[in-house]
């Protein structure tokens, strides 16, 4: 589960920031230095968005795909639904998560990156397996793709709501001994601690700036969108750039557009341009649907209805209850990053996220979307729904869609639900019940 | 006597009858009766469920606990459970909640969900929150089995857990009382052994349905019953008589979670499979082999190392460096199988996609297989019946014992 960026060949008519074209043009360099990399001598890694380790890969002076952000860029682009059937024609069963299948599809098709340019095969699997299983599994069937070394790394879950010095050890300790020193193999060098202390800094530099656009939508109207946009907030953070110039630039750029607006008095950017008027604040639990994004985005945004935070775009960290990647400590903060990722939090630690949302950002309501890929963020919604509820007095809404598997995107009833969630907010808010 | 398939011996006078009729009553007891009348025979005492597929029931039972294995309930009618989980999640955390919400599961002071699959992770996380009483505890098993790394985080794990169940009551767990249940537990797995033996060998004296919920009916009791019992009915199955059948000879994979109905694994003995292996009852056999007391290591090492290095390969747990698949191919030649029925859960990801792997090492290695899923209230058993005919009937036309 993952979010990122880009541009949508159909959805060019969408209106966009000048931060949204500064990350355009960043995510187009990346995918040419990896159509480049083979002739460049780079070394490729495989690996996942939430616990990532895009710090050591780059002070080694690797390059990450991320097979995430590849299939829900198929999705925007409307391949993946034949990607999911190519799958499945190869006998993956129509029950499991389609982020698995739509890149399984995308590999069988010649593995061709969403600037249409093929991605090179990786030298590393580098399988951080952070808040979901079914990563694992995704990796075990990479790993039968391609001949390529492969080095895990187990990230316990925080199931007692708290980060535990054993656990931090046990990450630490696999980081020092195994993943470390299989990422040097393949690079060809030897880790150089100063240079992961300055990509860690540049991290938190990067980070600091993100949580003050978060922060921002305690604003009102909002400046921000803290889901639709957000998820191309989170786009350079959660991928190839955290630790890089790149992404301090990006982050100034977005802090200062951010502030603009403030000072403005304007609403987010949608795809119909700035909001005109704010209506309605909500939180958002679960990922978005990558097949209708644009579609599913304007149900909102027509209604005048902002998402003032959610908790999708935490799964490739969580920086805004106060993580910060740490010079000073980089093993440790490397292994509280990875631990600390939204869906590798408990379900009452993530009740109590979701209230603390709500609070903090004065929303009228909040909307769970539940997508059928996705145990991981799944199981537990409807009882995240009563309770945040009975916590709040705020009404919730729940849907059900997919990340990218068009099938399960249905568009009216979708629309419907939205629509009538958002009457009965309206009619709380005038007296009725 | 069945009247396809079955083995011979099955009257009213068959030596097992009555053994058979006493694991039906524990596998099949869903209220917990056992469970109960054990706490009144040990008042103060503490029981303990812990969801599929692997808890260290050894460590529970040193400290004077009754592990008790909850896997779902089966084919009762499900009121409230369903509106907790969405269509599209497997069947067991719907029907679990059930129990727990219908009290058939107040008798448990504690639960123990270990890390298999996301549904049951978040599932601990739900327990928390309904049952805030009692204790609801997670077991991080390692994916990394360096002994350095995910077996020291394993030990400390098991340290957790076991100061946690001692703080609502249980006995201290000491290195004396761990080696003890540990030989208890030993004594079980050679009784499990002989039993899966007996399976392989002589698959119309122990057909794996009975198999089933022998190994099943332990899941309510301490090793050292559930020795006694596998042993009374090892005993017994053994006095049959009758001649094997000419079925094919198959392991099913894939169901080590939420278990299938018994009147599928009979559906598919009637369609004229011999079960020889399943990973229906997998916790109990999750160790290959004893877990070796040694002189001078201490016993919850054992334990630990016992996990991280005779771990039994399955669709939760990372395979590092073996191909893989080839742990089941190797099962299938040691049992001298024809071949692989692979039965999943619904909506289970471990197992669904774990499949393609498995099937692909199987279809180079020349084995035959053939798949379906289920549910744990699956009714209907026709179109199973018809599919597992078809696959034997084409195993026997067309070979397919493995080399
Ligand atoms: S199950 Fe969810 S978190 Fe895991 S890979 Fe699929 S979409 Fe991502
Ligand atoms: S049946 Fe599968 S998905 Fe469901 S709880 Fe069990 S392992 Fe997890």
């Amino acid at each position: 589960m993952t979010t990122t960026t880009t541009t949508v060949k159909s959805e060019k008519e969408a209106q966009k920031d000048r931060s949204q074209a500064r990350q355009k043009e960043m995510i187009a360099n990346h995918f040419k230095k990896l159509a480049r990399a083979k002739e460049d001598g780079k070394k490729v890694v495989y690996t996942f968005v939430p616990g990532n380790l895009a710090e050591l890969i780059s002070a080694l002076d690797m390059l990450p795909v991320l097979p995430e952000i590849n299939a829900l860029q198929s999705g925007m682009r409307k391949r993946s639904g034949a990607f999911i059937q190519e799958a499945e024609k190869a006998g993956h069963s129509e029950d499991v998560c389609t982020y698995v299948k739509c890149d399984l599809g995308m590999l069988k098709k010649g593995n061709i990156g969403p600037t249409d340019e093929p991605l090179p095969p990786p030298d590393l699997l580098l399988l951080s397996y952070t808040g979901c299983f079914t990563f694992m599994k995704w990796f075990e069937l990479l790993r039968e793709e391609y001949k390529c070394p492969v080095v895990m790394l187990h990230v316990p879950y925080q199931a007692g709501g708290e980060i535990t010095q054993e656990m931090r050890d046990y990450v630490v300790a696999q980081l020092r001994d195994e993943v470390i020193p299989v990422m040097e193999k393949v690079a060809g060098k030897k880790l150089d601690m100063k240079v992961l202390q300055q990509h860690l800094a540049l991290s938190r530099t990067a980070e600091d700036a993100l949580v003050q656009v978060w922060e921002s939508a305690r604003h009102r109207p909002s400046p921000i969108d803290g889901y639709f946009g957000g998820v191309y907030y989170v786009g350079p953070i959660f991928s190839s750039f955290r630790g890089g110039q790149d992404a301090v630039e990006y982050y100034k750029e977005l802090l200062e557009e951010t502030n603009d607006r403030i000072s403005k008095g304007l609403g987010p950017m949608t795809p119909d341009g700035v909001m005109p008027k704010e209506k309605y604040r909500l939180v958002v639990e679960g990922p978005p649907n990558w097949t209708n994004f644009y579609d599913f985005w304007r149900m909102f945004s027509r209604e005048g209805a902002t998402i003032v935070s959610s908790t999708y775009t935490r799964v490739g960290g969580l920086y805004d209850t106060g993580f910060r990647h740490d010079p000073d400590k980089p093993m440790e903060s490397l292994a509280d990053y990875c631990l600390g990722c939204y869906t590798n939090l408990n379900l009452p630690s993530r009740i109590d996220l979701l209230e603390k949302y709500i609070k903090d950002y004065q929303a009228d309501g909040f909307l769970i979307n539940s997508v059928k890929s996705c145990n991981s963020f799944s199981v537990g919604q409807l009882l995240i729904l009563r309770q945040l509820e009975e916590r709040t007095g705020v009404p919730g809404g729940f849907i059900e869609s997919d990340l990218v598997d068009p099938r399960y995107f249905g568009k009216a009833n979708i629309e419907n639900r939205v629509q009538s969630y958002l009457q009965m907010l309206e009619a709380r808010r005038n007296g009725g019940r | 006597m069945e009247p396809t398939g079955g083995a011979p011996g099955r009257t009213a006078a068959d030596p097992a009858a009555d053994v058979l009729e006493k694991a039906r009553v524990l596998a099949e007891d869903l209220a917990l009766n056992t469970v109960k009348a054990w706490k009144q025979k040990n008042p103060g005492m503490l029981a303990i469920g812990h969801l599929p597929v692997y808890t260290p029931r050894v460590m529970f039972e040193a400290m004077g606990c009754l592990p008790v294995a909850v896997f779902g309930a089966g084919e009762i009618d499900i009121i409230k459970g369903d509106s907790y989980f969405q269509s599209y999640i497997c069947h067991i955390p719907r029907s679990t909640v059930e129990l727990g919400l219908g009290g058939q599961l107040d008798v448990l002071d504690g639960m123990v969900f270990p890390s298999i699959c996301d549904v049951i992770r978040n599932l601990g996380g739900m327990w928390k929150l309904m049952f805030p009483a009692k204790m609801s505890a997670y077991l991080d098993l390692p994916q990394n089995f360096a002994w350095g790394l995910g077996g020291r985080f394993y030990m400390g794990e098991l340290k957790r857990i076991a100061a946690e169940t001692e703080k609502r009551g249980a006995r201290p767990l000491t290195e004396e009382g761990l080696r003890r249940a540990i030989k208890a537990e030993n004594a079980r797995r050679r009784a499990l052994a002989e039993l899966d033996a007996l399976r392989r060998e002589e698959p119309h004296k122990a057909r794996a349905s009975e198999a089933y919920l022998v190994a099943r009916a332990g899941g309510v009791m301490l090793a050292e019953e559930h020795e006694k019992l596998i042993r009374e009915f090892l005993a017994a199955a053994r006095k049959r008589t009758g001649r094997p059948m000419d079925n094919v000879r198959v392991v099913v994979a894939g169901s080590f979670c939420e278990q299938p109905p018994l009147g599928l694994i009979k559906t598919l003995e009637k369609a004229g499979c011999d079960i020889l292996e399943d990973d229906f009852q997998l916790g109990l056999r999750m160790i290959d082999g004893d877990i070796e007391l040694k002189d001078g290591m201490p016993a919850l090492e054992s334990l630990a190392r016992a996990f991280t290095e005779r771990g039994r390969d399955t669709a939760s747990r990372y395979v590092p460096d073996d191909t893989k698949g080839q742990a089941l191919i190797r099962r299938v030649k040691e049992c001298k199988a024809d071949g692989v029925v692979f039965a999943a859960a619904s909506f289970c990801d471990p197992a669904l996609l774990d499949q393609p792997m498995l099937e692909h090492a199987l279809t180079r290695a020349g084995i035959p297989h053939t798949s379906f899923k289920f549910a744990e209230n699956t009714g209907q058993f026709q179109v199973i019946r018809e599919q597992a005919g078809a696959f034997s009937d084409s195993v026997r036309l067309w070979g397919g014992q493995a080399a």
